[in-house]
């Protein structure tokens, strides 16, 4: 039984109380006395010269205040790319200014190129309506191909082939993965589309900049998942404002799926337009805008190939890739289609010999970037797509081929072909677990019924591994990363005994605020309900590196662990003074600190006393206070990993898809909170529905944004998704992190899309389409049904 | 959204005079007005409202039909014609959400004539009389297209009257992003033939589909449309279906409908 309130204990998320009962404090609720009010003008054309801005008409608006082009930033620096990604031939990538607003061209629909400041929003809006800008249309580049193939047309002047780089990994393994397909006794093709999505977090991003005149000091209250990252690019490369000069505050946030991880024109702009004003300037981003300037997800186009023996081993694979940046290199942007997508084509199997090669292409097209799960499912969904093909090409059952080639349990550390090393894992075990929750035997009798109701039913399998908890600062430093991924924690132990922990990760919908306090309960043997959690400000919190990649709780809680750490040792040795005992002899257990083998102790609230008041302390060799910070910096990544099954009906007349089952076994690696990971994985899984089956963001060839409402972009909605099975019974637990934990942010998002795809295939086949082998995301009913008519 | 004047008046013929003054629009359950003046595609100066006017709500079954009041709003026409007119109160209960189903109404629906409306399909296939301030309309007059209908400027659907038929189905397959219909076929089957009416479908709106109108005349049974095919020719196409698909889905939804009357 775990603790009430400590590790394994599913408490209800103390956060949810505020957010539920409209208490919730997001930054469009924060109104600061004598804010203006920000309205962004955006491009209509996807791309455009910007011949001139006659802003005096506008200026001229009742309320307005100030109007800003791009021309009021030629002197500060650009919003930059977090990684250097070198190309195939060794050459550095190459990075386009991405300025504040946009100057010179306009890139894609959306694209900021003028602010109003005005006393009301309206004021503003209706200001940048007279804004009278002198755009000449230029012809809009959209599609990869094309864009790759014609350098006449570029997105930006100076890069001629619109492409940022032409990465192979691992270069030197591509001669002998060729060689192995030369001789490969099969080779299954697939080509396919892992679809654009929009992230559409509930909350849509907000900002507002507060300059103080009297100090010199900037304010910047925002939508971030990130703060600390936020200031560092805004300091460090965009506006040359010292960090001790800035804090940056994401107060409640509501979801950001990684949209939020990155930093945006905007927030610099009500920075600088507050210094100018020397008022607040506030935006609010309505949900049009966010279509449309919101980084997307995904959109990779890629050529898979697996060479395989009769037996189905799998023996080399090689893959081909073209992804979409956008229009410019959004933070996280070229690691996302590569160190987050190439290193995890291996997946939990054997096979020996892996290739993969990634261009990066700009489009006049919203800068794309990670989202939930980024790039690794991606990776994912090609692998699992074509061994589901090869399977079927061989006559060998999905999940047999799967087991024939998974790593097995007695080989790890394991050392992948793409660069990984795999500390621990257990693929057979949560496979086994879902055929057993998956009710296999039963299908067939499942599949009758459906077939008595008109209906085809299919089976999909799929198995998924990530490499999370990112990440190791030395590693991520040689591929390319500008920053460190470490993460920090401060424990504050206040003078009559509760508890401050500042923690960098940042908690948007996580429910860090229970499951970080559930984590000190258990370490300290203190009442969680003692424990606060304070984030999302960076002048209270020490650093941290934000959340995304499932990172928080393997980083971030590792570094709260180590700061634990800190604080028992100077508890002991507060405690043997005051017991008069040898350091050596004391020992913590439960939240006292205890003599060995005699019933002397002290509490915890007592140590804590002491250290603030300290009459009976050792002064002359210990600071008084209890408060410690430690840094965290991971050895490896975390690999958790697991297998979903989906079972489908598709109604034949209209193509319409129905999820009917769908189980989960997955390998966290320890649960601190068995309810949030539910949580997260029901997420998750909704998330990978929502990309099989109904998102997907569509540009005609102008360029124009066809999805730009939910009028048209279909997010899943509660009666989408069945009632899933959820396992995570099945723990190899990280071997090298404290906390044993690996993560399951991204898993459902992940491990879904293949499952689904999977299955819809299966139905079909089943049912004698046998000409259908695949069919694009989203698998809409009119994509199905059309795919049906051959 | 740009600034307006707001008047609510308790009459018809108040509302008819407010109407009257330049840049005036009618407001009913502001479903669709509103958000495209949120968006700025619609800057009405005056908007006059119509959901204060008692003798433009209700549902009542008169000697002629169901009468259902313009202004009466989605969710009370799912409640209180189901008794009289079960296939309209279920088209009704199926349209957005509840709180669209609060606020949006049958008069702003039919005005609107948005080519993926559910209430136009039953309208027409009922062959239903528009009654407006002014005159009565025939369904089949009624809409003239894309958001187009007879309406005059400044004329105001008071309430439509639906003869009700032998049996009836709606059937309505959600267009997945927004769940208005992609296609929507409203089968009615009267003492003196079948009507059938496609939403969702058609490039300029609502139409009947004559064809299989004659076949369910002949034989009320699914099995009566299967030979026919309809065509694609002029009908939508777009990222949620082609006009191929379309014409599919319109036969399948309307042999479901027969099933289900
Ligand atoms: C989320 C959402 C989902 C929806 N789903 C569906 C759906 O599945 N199926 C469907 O059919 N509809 C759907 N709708 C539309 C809904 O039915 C609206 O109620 C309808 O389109 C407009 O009705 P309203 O009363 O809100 O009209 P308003 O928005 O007030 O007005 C619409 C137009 O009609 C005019 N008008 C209004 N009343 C009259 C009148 N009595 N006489 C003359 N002109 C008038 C107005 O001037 C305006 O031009 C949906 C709407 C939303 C927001």
């Amino acid at each position: 039984m775990p603790k009430d309130g400590g590790i394994g204990a599913s408490t209800l998320r103390r956060e949810d109380i505020r957010f539920l009962t409209g208490k919730g404090r997001y930054t469009a609720d924060i109104s600061l006395r004598g804010q203006a009010h920000a309205c962004f003008l955006r491009s209509e054309v996807a791309h455009g010269r910007i011949r001139s801005i006659d802003t005096s008409a506008a200026e001229e608006m009742p309320g307005v205040l100030a109007v800003l082009t791009g021309e009021d930033f030629t002197e500060v620096g650009g919003n930059p790319t977090g990684w250097l990604v070198q190309s195939r031939n060794g050459a550095t990538m190459k990075e386009p200014k991405r300025p504040v607003l946009a100057h010179g061209k306009v890139r894609h629909v959306g694209d900021a190129y003028a602010m109003v400041v005005a006393e009301t929003y309206e004021q503003a809006k209706d200001a940048c309506e007279a804004i009278e800008a002198d755009i000449e249309e230029l012809p809009a580049i959209v599609d990869m191909a094309q864009a790759v193939a014609d350098s006449s047309n570029r997105v930006h002047d100076e890069i001629e082939d619109n492409v940022v780089f032409d990465w192979g990994w691992i270069e030197e393994n591509r001669a002998a993965v060729d060689a192995a397909f030369e001789t490969a006794p099969h080779v299954t093709t697939l080509e396919l589309v892992n679809n654009r999505l929009s992230p559409n977090a509930m909350e849509p991003r907000a900002s507002i900049g507060d300059f103080d005149s009297g100090t010199g000091d900037y304010k910047l209250y925002t939508t971030s998942q990130n703060p600390h990252l936020t200031r560092l690019l805004i300091s460090a490369f965009v506006m040359g404002i010292p960090e001790n000069k800035l804090t940056v505050i994401a107060p409640d946030v509501g979801g950001g799926f990684g949209s939020k991880i990155y930093h945006y024109g905007e927030e610099a702009a009500v920075l600088a337009a507050s210094k100018r004003l020397n008022r607040p300037v506030k935006w609010v981003c309505d949900r049009s805008e966010a279509f449309l300037s919101d980084a997307h997800g995904r959109d990779h186009v890629t050529k898979i190939q697996l060479a395989t023996d009769r037996e189905g081993n799998f023996l080399a694979l090689r893959t081909e890739t073209l992804a979409n940046m956008g229009a410019y290199l959004s933070n996280f942007a070229t690691c996302t289609p590569t160190f987050l997508h190439g290193t995890l084509m291996a997946g939990p199997y054997r096979t020996p010999l892996v290739y993969v090669n990634v261009k990066a292409v700009l489009t006049n097209t919203v800068p794309v970037d990670a989202y939930r799960g980024a790039g690794r499912p991606e990776a994912t969904y090609s692998l699992e797509r074509v061994i589901d093909k090869a399977a079927d090409e061989l006559g060998i059952d999905p999940w047999e081929i799967r087991r024939r080639n998974f790593i097995d349990p007695g080989a790890f550390p394991y050392t992948t072909p793409v660069g990984l090393v795999y500390d621990t894992g257990n693929y057979h075990a949560t496979m086994d677990k879902l055929r057993e929750l998956s009710d296999v035997a039963g299908f067939e009798a499942r599949a009758e019924e459906s077939r008595q109701r008109g209906k085809l039913r299919g089976f999909g399998l799929s198995t998924w591994i990530e490499a999370c908890g990112i990440a190791p600062s030395n590693l991520v430093g040689v591929l390319g990363c500008r920053v460190g991924l470490y993460d920090a924690a401060t424990i504050r132990v206040n003078a009559t005994g509760n508890i401050s922990v500042l923690v960098g990760a940042h908690s948007h919908g996580q429910g860090h605020e229970t499951v970080f306090a559930q984590l000190i309960a258990e370490k300290l043997g203190v009442d969680a309900n003692s424990v606060e959690i304070v984030h999302g400000d960076t002048s209270k919190i020490p650093f941290g590196m934000g959340t995304y990649g499932s990172r928080s709780l393997a980083v971030c809680g590792s570094a709260m662990m180590k700061a634990a750490d800190k604080i028992i040792d100077k508890g002991k040795k507060i405690a043997a003074h005051m017991l008069e005992a040898a350091e050596g002899d004391i020992e913590f257990t439960d939240g006292s600190f205890s003599v060995a083998g005699t019933d002397r102790q002290k509490s915890f609230a007592e140590i804590a006393f002491s250290a603030y008041v300290p009459h009976n302390y050792p002064l002359e060799t210990l600071e008084p206070g209890l408060e410690e910070t430690a840094f965290y910096d991971p050895a490896n990544f975390t690999y958790p990993a697991g297998a979903y099954g989906c079972e489908v009906e598709v109604d034949p007349e209209t193509g319409g898809v129905d999820i009917v089952r769908f189980t989960c076994a997955d390998d966290f690696g320890n649960v601190i909170n068995p309810m949030i990971v539910q949580g997260q994985v029901h997420g998750g899984v909704a998330q990978g529905i929502g990309q099989a089956l109904l998102e997907g963001v569509v540009y005609n060839e102008d360029g124009q944004l066809l999805t730009g409402s939910y009028m048209d972009y279909a997010m899943p909605r509660a009666d989408d998704v069945p009632s899933f099975t959820v396992d995570h019974s099945c723990v190899t637990p990280c071997t090298h992190n404290p906390l044993g934990a690996k993560g399951c942010g991204e898993a459902g998002a992940i491990g879904t899309p293949p499952a689904v795809v999977n299955a819809v295939v299966d139905a079909l086949r089943r049912a004698g389409h046998d000409h259908i082998t695949h069919i694009d995301m989203p698998l809409t009913p009119s994509r199905v049904w059309t795919a049906m008519q051959g | 959204m740009h600034n307006f004047d707001l008047v609510k008046p308790s009459s018809v013929a108040e509302a008819v005079a407010a109407l009257g003054s330049e840049g005036a629009q009618a407001l009913s359950g502001g479903q669709t007005l509103l958000p495209s003046m949120k968006q700025r595609l619609a800057a009405p100066e005056r908007l006059v409202s119509l959901t204060d006017i008692a003798e433009m709500k209700g549902v009542c079954r008169g000697e002629e039909g169901l009468v259902v009041g313009a202004a009466t709003p989605h969710g009370v026409v799912a409640r209180e014609a189901k008794a009289h007119y079960p296939a309209l109160a279920w088209l009704a209960g199926e349209i957005g959400d509840p709180s669209v189903r609060a606020r949006g109404t049958i008069g702003g629906s039919l005005a609107n004539n948005d080519p993926a409306a559910c209430y136009p399909a039953a309208a027409l296939a009922s062959g239903a009389t528009i009654v407006t301030d002014r005159r009565e309309i025939a369904a089949g007059d009624f809409f003239q297209g894309l958001f187009t209908t007879a309406l005059e400027e400044g004329e105001i659907v008071t309430s439509v009257r639906f003869p009700l038929p032998e049996r009836a189905a709606y059937m309505k397959f959600a267009q997945p992003a927004s769940r208005f219909a992609l296609v929507g076929v409203f089968v009615a089957q009267f003492a003196d033939g079948v009507r059938v009416a496609v939403t969702g479908a058609g490039e300029d709106g609502v139409f009947r589909w004559t064809e299989a109108e004659g076949a369910l005349s002949a034989d009320f049974r699914p099995e009566a449309v299967e030979g026919l095919s309809l065509s694609a020719e002029g009908l939508l196409g777009d990222l949620h279906g082609t006009p191929a698909y379309r014409a599919h889905l319109v036969k399948v939804l309307t042999k479901r409908a027969v099933a289900a009357a």
